[in-house]
């Protein structure tokens, strides 16, 4: 095997520390000088079912998860339902040894924990034959006893650690550093008595593989080890955010966490409510009285928001929502990454919509949109929604710990203060005007509860410029114009922070769009595309709406021809593109996937070849859908 | 220097101030109940000596949601069901504003129950009036969740076979620390009560009787109605849990058969409010978190200083 970078998965049940432990291990590759990129895999449940996490790893830039797979350490699924017999749902405690085997790549290494799963078993699935086929060096080691002698059978993970430092030759002084952050000194010490007498058992294989771990210098620069999660919450509280309402679902129930227990060290308020329509309502209650404020869910939480995102967009009132989209519908796959609540975001509630969407690409996007989202609402008195999946939620990667280190913004937007009340006192002799017609940009500025002079109505009723109810047609016309022409300067400021991401070469012959976070795993592919002689360029765009119709344009012109990338059935954002551009229909293809695994870059390469020669795809899941007129 | 001034000024009383120059005279029926509940809103604001900027009424959907018209203060007319949360809210960002929530029976025991439920079980130190006409009355007289037994509507031809929300039973149960009823046709009793109610430290709520006299015809006008603490029949401690959710469960069932009782039913006046409770474990902060972000000398957090480090 010749591969210079690791794909390592460690698949195990669900409470075997298969998180902790590929948390754990890709900082240490991290902190070794590699740059890392994590694949979660879990079940919707506590204890049992496969679940595995993949650390991709190597010298220079990695920004997607990889193709396959190359080491394997299966743990066995500890926690599976009846283990020796036959079940409906097959034998769960092997499942984290053979039910991806297809993926492993030829020449690949599989460490699996004898101790949990036997010889019969390994015969029955036929691991040995096809380790055989494939050139697989497979590798039995019994790691429960080797953590029962020193603590815990959970521990059994780190005599795996073990075990692999002496087959893929890396020192563990990394990883021994971590765990000796992590835990109290007793535990730490059985850790690394774990983790010894693994790499001592893996000296007693006479062969060991030809591979090695990649290796690089330390970094020049600290890095951070974050997810999109983190780059979220972070994003949110340096924008000045001090007020979240939520309540828990997956996987949305990440950044509460963190903004829950983060806030009250920051002077913050973190509310966990009844319900999601409690949420937002509360966030908007919070949002009026001054305070810069979010709330957020997945799909199903999020519908139970619309009613208040609309209030919120009648009565103009700055929010922050996030979207963190899971497979639908209904309950679907909780724990599966999906792209499918486009729609939903941009459209729930009732009347015309009125709201920003923003769709951040990776990490660094996740942070610096999130933050354009707090400008954006609080200048334009406008919700603003981030939309984001299970899979930038949970992915992590290493970025430079500097990325962070920015000025806070509290600024609260177009808000008076009481001095400038009382100078504007005159125009609002009768009672004070907080949806004026003439506002400034379709902003006209508002006041807050305890104010002096500030006093107004806001209503989910339509209204007049002092904010008492009124259906007279004229006023109700200018205020829907008012409210609505927001978007012409919303869309000249998203401009300037340059949302879009162009990749590849200025002039090609194909394009490749796609959204959301997919963007790196594309671009990955379109470097592959290039090298093999194709001429591809792509495109990740992050602004939903209002949408970058002259900027999409350009590109699509340019172009003979584009592939649209998306992680949903029905092609959402190649639907968007062509009802907001108007146009392109006969250009636009898509390329879909909706089974619950994100695309690898090899998948989009494929995709991509399949529709340019014009042949149907392989055995796969994706779905290759013509552009119209095709 | 706080930039909300309105908040806590000392001044004389004047209801007039809480009259709008926009929309003085309400538009609801003639001999409709919540004039009254507006009245008496009016008159214990006034008597508070509270000045209509420091003060935010969130109201609901349907004809108690029009008193934001017509009670001049910062109003928030939200939508049905959710005044609650968007009311409780608003005191967690600034403790010092006098937040009142209002809304009808349908609003706030039917639609929008849940909150209801919550924001009592949280204490918030707030007012919640719930104007219970026991009909729904600006969609046109539709049975509601405190109309009796048998009620028959366009909606329930049949008459309702629901027996009806215990409202005060359902409050004491969720946790409010003040329970109280009152109606429309004892104005006195009604300011007093709104008066008391804004005054406690904690969720005061009050089931407001007030009569549909277009909808709900066949309904009692509560007259003649009776205060249990000026009548020597009833005699128990309001500060009693046990005593108390006796007399509501009695109020409950005679109000359906035709004797009106009102009054103040429980009030726990130890109990801490939500936000004494979540400043008391570190989760608020001391002073109104909306002050700083008015405060230009305030100082940020930042994630690079204290949230970064345990990424790398």
């Amino acid at each position: 095997m010749t591969d210079d970078q690791l794909i390592w998965r460690i698949a195990g049940g669900s409470g075997d520390g298969i998180d902790s432990t590929s948390r754990n291990f890709a900082k240490a590759l991290m902190r070794s000088g590699l740059d890392v990129f994590t694949h979660r895999h879990y079940p919707s449940r506590i204890r049992g079912g496969h679940t595995y996490v993949e650390v991709r790893a190597a010298e220079g830039e990695v920004r997607s998860r990889g193709d396959g797979y190359n080491v394997l350490l299966a743990l066995g699924d500890s926690f599976a339902r009846n283990p020796q017999e036959e079940a409906y749902y097959g034998n769960e405690e092997l499942k984290p040894l053979y039910e991806n085997f297809d993926d492993l790549h030829e020449g690949g290494i599989i460490v699996y924990d004898s101790g949990l799963i036997d010889e019969e078993q390994v015969e029955e699935v036929g691991l040995h034959e096809k380790a055989e086929e494939n050139d697989w060096h497979v590798y039995p080691v019994d790691l429960r006893a080797i953590a029962k002698e020193h603590g815990r059978e959970v521990m059994r993970n780190n005599a795996g650690i073990g075990v692999l430092s002496t087959l893929l030759d890396f020192d563990t002084a990394y990883y021994e550093e971590i765990i000796s952050g992590v835990f109290d000194e007793e535990i730490a010490e059985a850790n690394h008595d774990v983790i010894a007498d693994g790499a001592a058992k893996a000296e007693e294989f006479d062969e060991h593989p030809d591979f090695s771990m990649p290796t690089a210098d330390e970094p020049e620069e600290t890095q951070a080890l974050v997810s999109g999660s983190d780059a979220i919450a972070y994003g949110a509280l340096d924008a000045g955010c001090r007020f979240i309402a939520g309540y828990p679902m997956t996987p949305w129930t990440d950044v509460f966490t963190i903004m829950s227990q983060t806030l009250p060290k920051f002077g913050g308020i973190s509310e966990q409510v009844e319900d999601e329509i409690a949420a937002a309502s509360l966030a908007i209650g919070a949002s009026h009285t001054g305070v810069k404020a979010m709330s957020g869910s997945s799909g199903g939480g999020f519908a139970l928001m619309s009613e208040p995102l609309g209030l919120a967009e009648m009565t103009e009132t700055p929010l922050v929502l996030i979207e963190a989209m899971r497979a639908g519908p209904s309950t679907g796959m909780p724990t599966k990454p999906e792209q499918a609540d486009l729609e939903h975001v941009l459209y729930t509630s009732q009347g015309d919509s009125a709201r920003v969407v923003m769709a951040p690409g990776n990490h660094r996007e996740c942070y610096e949109q999130i933050r354009t989202a707090f400008e954006v609402a609080y200048d334009y008195q406008i919700p603003t929604v981030l939309i984001y999946d299970q899979k930038l939620q949970g992915e992590l990667r290493n970025i430079d710990a500097s990325f962070f280190d920015r000025d806070p913004d509290p600024d609260p937007g177009s808000v008076l203060d009481e001095a400038a009340i009382e100078e504007a006192a005159e125009y609002h002799a009768e009672k004070f005007k907080r949806f004026r017609y003439d506002g400034e940009e379709g902003v006209s500025p508002r006041t807050v509860p305890g104010q002096k002079g500030g006093r107004f109505l806001a209503t989910g009723n339509e209204h007049n410029e002092a904010g008492h109810i009124s259906e007279d047609p004229t006023d109700r016309t200018l205020q829907m114009d008012r409210r609505l022409g927001k978007f012409e300067h919303i869309r000249e400021e998203l401009d300037a922070e340059g949302n879009q991401t162009h990749y590849g070469p200025d002039e090609a012959e194909y394009g490749v769009m796609t959204w959301g976070s997919q963007q790196d795993t594309v671009f990955e592919a379109v470097d592959r595309l290039d090298e093999a002689g194709h001429s591809v360029k792509a495109l990740g765009v992050s602004d939903m709406m209002p949408y970058p119709v002259a900027e999409v344009s350009e590109f699509l012109e340019s172009v003979e021809e584009c592939v649209v990338v998306e992680m949903n059935a029905t092609g959402q954002f190649r639907g968007l593109t062509q009802k907001e551009t108007g146009r392109f229909g006969p250009k636009l293809s898509s390329l879909l996937k909706y089974d619950g695994n994100p695309f690898e870059p090899a998948e989009v390469v494929e995709g991509f070849e399949s529709s340019v020669n014009g042949e149907e795809l392989g055995e796969t899941n994706m779905k290759y859908v013509p552009a119209a007129g095709d | 220097m706080s930039a909300f001034s309105a908040i806590g000024e000392q001044r004389e009383p004047d209801e007039d101030e809480f009259t709008p120059g926009i929309e003085p005279q309400p538009t609801w029926c003639p001999g409709c109940g919540d004039f009254a509940v507006n009245n008496a809103l009016k008159k214990a604001m006034a008597d508070l000596g509270k000045n209509p900027d420091e003060v935010l009424l969130c109201t609901g959907i349907g004809c108690s949601g029009k008193l934001n018209s017509y009670f001049e203060s910062y109003g928030f007319h939200t939508i049905h069901g959710r005044s609650l949360p968007v009311a409780r809210a608003a005191k967690l960002a600034n403790p010092g504003v006098e937040v009142v929530a209002a809304g009808g029976d349908g609003d706030g025991y039917g639609i929008g129950g849940n909150h209801f439920m919550h924001t009592a079980r949280e204490n918030h130190d707030m007012t919640y009036i719930v104007f219970n006409n026991e009909i729904f009355g600006l969609t046109k007289g539709q049975t509601s969740p405190t109309s009796p037994k048998g009620h028959k509507s366009k909606t329930q031809p049949s008459g309702s076979a629901k027996d009806p929300v215990r409202p005060l039973s359902l409050s004491l149960a969720s946790g409010a620390s003040y329970v109280a009823r009152t109606a429309a046709v004892n104005p006195n009793q009604a300011a007093e009560i709104l008066a008391e109610a804004i005054e406690h430290d904690g969720f005061a709520h009050v089931d407001f009787l007030t009569q549909c006299p277009t909808w709900n015809k066949d309904a009692r006008q509560y007259v003649p109605y009776t205060d249990v603490q000026d009548s020597d029949e009833y005699d128990f401690d309001v500060t009693n849990r046990q005593e108390a959710g006796e007399m509501m469960y009695e109020v409950e069932s005679k109000l359906y058969e035709g004797e009106v009782l009102t009054g103040r039913f429980y009030r726990d006046s130890e109990r801490p409010s939500y936000g004494e409770e979540k400043r008391s474990t570190g989760e608020m902060p001391g002073e109104p978190l909306a002050e700083r972000y008015f405060d230009e000398d305030a100082e940020w957090e930042r994630s690079a200083d204290s949230l970064i480090e345990k990424h790398t």
